[in-house]
């Protein structure tokens, strides 16, 4: 098994990293908030949102993807709440709702403007890695390539939300009526935490397909959650877990194919799988409710 | 959590919102029509290329629909998006093993059934993880989710490198291409719907019981758990062929859309179900019609637009659990409740004038004010109460600061204030609540007693139905004899 490690390597990893580090921190206020399936919808609802965005513009503007972005995750929220709140309808069901009809809709709008722009609703899922790894952007005197710069920019911003809105979120998250007595709005609190969900999913899909947002928001924080019960701990946790995955799911990726006779395999993908693999490891083996010290506890009694 | 606080005008900017961007979508494609006959041609199935097409999602959408109704009522309908993401992996692996086996890698009897495969293991999953951490279903179905489509993904991108095997078209999965059904996957679609139609009737009391009532199902000795995973079984049979048609993200909206809409009409569990699956079949045979004829829409994409309108309509309007009729149900009842409070109100101001208690109440003006201080009225919300009695012809016509009940509202003051009386009396008596109390709980209920339950309350509070005062007839009444 033989494979050369080069700078590519390197920038598929930072960005992986980036992103999963990005997505990991909201995660963990949805996987509290009992929303994790939010992420999901939300990175299928943004199809119209970007969709929207070049049609406007006519270009592919970050700005203009974000911005589009922001508002498809801000009215997947509201319908969801509109829906289920009344309409009485289930709010799993409601989120399944909005965010097929937003899906279909924004299929249609590619497939209608799908002569003068070139995206391919393929791409929104498995991003293309290959291509951004080697479109740099020149800042000062380093190179870097520009998902990394976008990513890493959302990731700093998340960092810098989530520890200036620290209490706010936590409050709102573990008890919405202390927070409304303390004059916090719960409602504020999870609006914010969709357009950065949203966010972040548009810097990570150009990259590296939205397929690794709906992981790592979710994957990473349930984690942690199983080896601390910190807010704060669980947030570092999560950032190394994803982190972690990230480079065992690149390794795994170029490595692992090769062995059983294939070509090299996505990243994405396997920075996924690769989360999955730690979560199991934290599933059984977790020092304080993972099975094996349940069984035993069970076995003792 | 965030359910709380949320203007109720925000609702109705929202549905414009989407019937705007439905319009839009309609608007962009339009044009493309080609003439009214063809449209009846698609209509009729006389077209022969779409007939195949239309047939095949009509039945995928009545099927659809019938499942989606059990699961809608056991509240995981997000289980189908769970599963059908799951179900990516096994298409690339069954491939896999099918073109190292040596056979025909894209037969699809055997990539449905890696499908079914892997989608069952991944919801097995999701349950394993619900019951032995203590993460939510949520947060299970998330992890299952994004590691089972992962992992589609990278074994997906690693066949189609693999050299010596055509697997140009494996992704279309993911999309679907309705466009593509031939005679053998209308057969597998025909014969799904056959089984989950047949399942349904004939399980129907068992699913109704364990959709409602779990715990009770259990207790009675319905194995609660087999009829989980025949339900499973089905909802992944389904999601496995729509795969094909529609795609993996957009048949969830199958399984979900129209069993919500369904909701709205009617709360019995068979006419949802038949609601359920005729919304679904019409949102397949319209949308693909209309797909067929617009060049160039994706196929799947167009139905869930037609459903999705269907639910909106639903939505505003059904009967039972509808915007639009519950609201007006709200507003009748308030306006009951209020005519209500206004009579008694009266009536009790009437009584305290007259020391005598052996006396008939009688009819009197009474002031504005003295009326707005009994309740605590502010003065918009009597002029309210007072406009909305003068219409049912309530009050006398109207005297400067004072008011007074007519002929027909007094009868009615009286009736109302007698049934709130026996209503408290009843609740002294029979449930042990102090007399100081009383008033307010006695509220609760007395807008609502119907004639039966007053005569029972006369007969067991005063052991005879009480009689109006009314002076005797001065002359004979015939009575017809016989």
């Amino acid at each position: 098994m033989e494979f050369n490690w080069d700078s590519l390597d390197t920038w598929t990893v930072v960005i992986g990293g980036l992103s999963a580090v990005a997505a990991a921190l909201p995660g963990c206020f949805l996987v509290l908030r009992r929303m994790s399936m939010m992420g999901d919808a939300i990175s299928h609802a943004i199809l119209p949102g970007i969709a929207m965005g070049f049609l406007l513009t006519h270009t592919r503007i970050t700005v203009v993807m974000f911005i589009g972005a922001a508002c498809a995750g801000l009215l997947t929220a509201a319908f969801t709440q509109c829906i289920s709140k009344y309409g009485k309808v289930d709010r799993g069901a409601a989120m399944g709702i909005v965010f097929t009809t937003l899906f279909a809709i924004g299929l249609i709008l590619i497939r209608q403007s799908a002569q003068h722009v070139e995206l391919d609703p393929g791409c929104v899922l498995y991003g293309s890695l290959e291509y951004s790894v080697i479109d740099m952007l020149q800042i000062g005197a380093i190179e870097l390539p520009r998902a990394a710069v976008s990513i890493g920019s959302v990731m700093c911003i998340n960092i810098l939300v989530i520890t200036f809105l620290h209490k706010e979120l936590a409050i709102s998250t573990f008890d919405p009526a202390l927070a409304t007595t303390l004059g916090i709005s719960s409602v504020l609190m999870h609006y914010i935490l969709m357009v950065v969900v949203a966010v972040t999913t548009v810097a990570a899909f150009e990259a590296l397909g939205s397929i690794i947002v709906i992981a790592m928001l979710v994957v990473p924080p349930a984690t942690a959650l199983l080896l601390t019960r910190r807010l704060s701990n669980m947030l570092t946790f999560s950032a190394v877990i994803g982190m972690l995955s990230a480079f065992l799911g690149h390794l795994g990726a170029v490595a692992i194919p090769p062995a059983f006779g294939f070509q090299a395999t996505v990243s994405s993908g396997m920075m996924a799988v690769a989360a999955g693999a730690l979560f199991c490891c934290a599933w059984f083996f977790s020092p304080s409710q993972g099975l094996l010290v349940r069984l035993r506890k069970k076995g003792g009694r | 959590m965030w359910e709380d606080k949320e203007q109720k005008g925000l609702v109705f900017p929202l549905i414009l919102v989407i019937l705007a961007l439905l319009g839009g979508v309609a608007e962009a494609a339009l044009p493309t029509v080609e003439g009214k006959a063809d449209v009846w041609k698609l209509v009729t199935l006389q077209s022969y290329n779409s007939r195949l097409v239309i047939l095949s999602t009509t039945l995928l959408g009545v099927t659809s629909g019938l499942v989606g109704v059990f699961l809608l009522l056991r509240k995981r309908s997000l289980m189908g998006d769970a599963l059908s993401h799951a179900t990516y992996p096994g298409i690339g692996l069954a491939f896999l093993v099918m073109t190292f086996v040596g056979g025909e890698g894209k037969w699809l009897p055997g990539l449905l059934l890696g499908a079914s495969v892997t989608g069952v293991v991944g919801v097995s999953l999701v349950s394993a993880i619900r019951h032995t951490t203590f993460l939510k279903d949520d947060a299970a179905m998330g992890i299952i989710l994004g590691v089972f489509f992962g992992a589609g993904v990278a074994i997906m991108k690693m066949v189609s490198n693999l050299p010596g095997a055509d697997a140009a078209g494996l992704d279309s999965f993911v999309y679907g291409t309705a466009a593509s059904l031939i005679f053998a996957d209308f057969l597998l679609i025909l014969v799904v719907t056959g089984v989950v139609c047949g399942a349904a009737i004939l399980l129907l009391k068992e699913f109704t019981l364990v959709c409602f009532d779990e715990s009770f199902a259990i207790s009675q000795g319905w194995p609660a758990l087999r009829l989980d995973l025949i339900m499973l079984a089905l909802v992944t049979a389904v999601t496995v062929v729509g795969l094909q048609a529609v795609g993996l993200v957009l048949i969830i909206a199958f399984l979900i859309i129209p069993a919500a809409a369904a909701r709205f009409w009617s709360h019995k569990l068979h006419v949802m179900l038949l609601l359920a699956a005729s919304i679904g079949g019409a949102s397949g045979w319209l949308g693909s019609g209309l797909s067929s004829l617009l060049v160039d829409l994706p196929t799947g994409a167009v139905i869930v637009l037609v459903a999705a309108t269907i639910f909106i309509f639903s939505m505003l309007f059904g009967f039972e659990h509808g915007i639009l009729p519950r609201a007006v149900r709200q507003t009748r009842l308030r306006r009951k409740v209020g005519r209500q409070h206004l009579l008694r109100a009266i009536y009790e101001i009437l009584e305290s004038r007259q020391p005598d208690t052996a006396e008939p109440v009688s009819n009197l003006p009474i002031d504005l004010v003295l009326l707005s201080h009994h309740r605590s009225w502010s003065p918009a919300e009597l002029q309210r109460l007072l406009r909305t009695a003068r219409g049912e012809d309530h009050l006398e016509d109207e005297l400067p600061g004072r008011v007074r009940l007519s002929e027909s509202g007094f009868g009615e003051a009286a009736r109302v204030t007698r049934n709130h009386r026996l209503w408290e009396l009843y609740l002294i008596r029979y449930a042990d609540i102090a007399p100081s109390h009383v008033d307010r709980d006695a509220d609760l209920v007395e807008h609502v007693l119907d004639a039966d339950v007053v005569r029972q309350l006369e007969l067991e509070l005063q052991g005879r139905p009480v009689r109006m005062f009314v002076p005797p007839s001065p002359h004979l009444i015939d009575q017809p004899s016989g």
